[in-house]
């Protein structure tokens, strides 16, 4: 009697078990398989994948798209990186408004929408992001991928105990061995974001670009917030950037990026290559410890009682009030911050000139809201369409 | 890779051997604790998390 009383338990436990693990599962597989669609703007004139550059990356997860948008007219060549940290969505989104918007007229201009693609398949787990978010468009909402700040387990796993960044043999956290912003400059037969890291490089070199813009955001409680680190190579550039766009449009700091802090996108890419790189910095709320309820309203909004309440209290390295941090004007800053940087580079070396056309400005960004910036994928025909 | 397919094969092995505890469990707190330990593994073997 009793072992039937076991059994009946223990069956009644393995059927919760088993439904528990087959919609958990689903949801996982879902949000890992789910694909963005991208439409190419009018300034698309080729899109390439990573692996075009490094073959061993060639059909694995971090295979991304790079959009190209050439001018036809001589000039420099801009590489602009977004999401290597997939929870950083303003990234992703700013850099989904270029390739749809902008027109170049000098130059080239090169986009990766998912620099680290595996990130954006997993969310942080313990921390209840949401899986994915939506943006309202005046067609509908548009969907995209929450991620995490490191490349799914499932793709690059087990993590070492200390993670030696290659070449400096400086010793990180563990888990940033997935971290492709302590990566660079890779390494050919390291972890999957070394190999990324490795793979950009390589596009950098093959590509001759003259620079490179990483974009990202931070938490509120993090010193390195609401502004452009800069590599010495591009050191006018970011410090008249953040004097003009400071004085006329937002307020934007400058940091010179450290020498001895390795394996960051600002400090690398300049070093081993041609191109001096530029890191900026939105603030986001939702990466704030003290946050609140961690949901897509507060991805989108900003807007969170507790670190507004932090704030009072002189522990945010930038403010926050009622009205939080927009989506639209993280967003807003990111893509205004790359058109000024790109304008002052073009001033001060005229032999690799980048100029953008159609961007919209920040106000109008700010007032419509990015969904109006996204094209109805439904409109376009089928070879106008890409998938990240 | 090739120490990634280990963690897999060390994974698929702590898997069975918490099924098989469940199982041989005479103690239903201990079966249940089994299973939640269980499913992680499963995910992960699977490819799912």
């Amino acid at each position: 009697m009793k072992a039937n009383r076991e059994w009946i338990i223990k069956g009644i436990a393995l059927a919760v078990w088993i439904g528990i693990l087959i919609s958990s599962g689903i949801a996982f597989a879902q949000h890992r398989q789910y694909k963005e669609t991208v439409v190419l703007g009018e300034g698309v004139t080729q899109v390439k994948t990573l692996g075009d550059y490094f073959e061993p990356i060639k059909g694995t997860t971090n295979d991304c798209n790079i959009y190209i948008l050439d001018s036809g007219v001589p000039g420099g060549t801009l590489l602009i990186m977004a999401a290597v940290h997939a929870e950083e969505p303003a990234t992703n989104l700013a850099a989904q408004l270029i390739v749809e918007n902008a027109g170049v007229t000098t130059g080239r201009v090169l986009v990766a929408i998912h620099e680290n693609r595996s990130a954006s398949t997993v969310t942080r787990p313990g921390d209840a992001y949401p899986q994915f978010y939506t943006v309202k468009t005046e067609w509908g909402e548009k969907k995209f991928r929450m991620g995490d700040r490191w490349a799914n387990p499932l793709d690059s796993w087990p993590d070492p105990e200390t993670y030696v960044h290659y070449p400096s043999g400086q010793m990180l956290a563990y888990m940033d061995t997935r971290n492709m912003n302590r990566t660079w400059p890779g390494r050919a037969n390291g972890s999957l974001a070394e190999q990324t890291s490795y793979a950009f490089m390589r596009l950098i070199e093959q590509e001759n670009v003259s620079l490179t813009i990483d974009l990202h955001e931070a938490e509120l409680e993090y010193p390195i917030i609401g502004t452009i680190v800069a590599h010495q190579g591009a050191l006018n550039v970011a410090a008249m950037a953040s004097m003009m766009l400071t004085a006329q449009e937002f307020p934007i700091g400058m940091e010179i990026s450290p020498l001895a802090l390795h394996g960051l996108s600002h400090r690398e890419i300049g070093d081993y290559s041609n191109s001096p790189c530029i890191l900026l910095e939105s603030p986001e709320p939702f990466l704030d410890r003290v946050r609140g309820v961690t949901d897509e309203a507060l991805l989108l909004t900003g807007k969170d009682e507790f670190v507004m309440k932090a704030g009072e209290k002189g522990l945010l390295y930038w403010p926050i009030d009622e009205n939080g941090w927009s989506i639209d004007i993280r967003v807003a800053r990111h893509v205004r911050t790359v058109e000024k940087l790109t304008e002052l580079w073009t001033r001060f070396h005229a032999d690799t000139a980048m100029v953008f056309s159609g961007l919209p400005s920040y106000e109008e960004m700010v007032d419509n809201g990015v969904g109006h910036y996204f094209t109805d994928p439904a409109t376009v025909s089928a070879n106008r369409l890409a998938f990240e | 890779m090739t120490i990634m397919i280990l963690y897999y094969i060390m994974a698929a092995f702590f898997g069975v051997v918490l099924l098989w505890n469940f199982v041989k469990s005479k103690d239903v707190q201990k079966a249940i604790l089994y299973l939640v330990i269980l499913m992680p593994f499963v995910l992960r073997v699977f490819r799912l998390k």
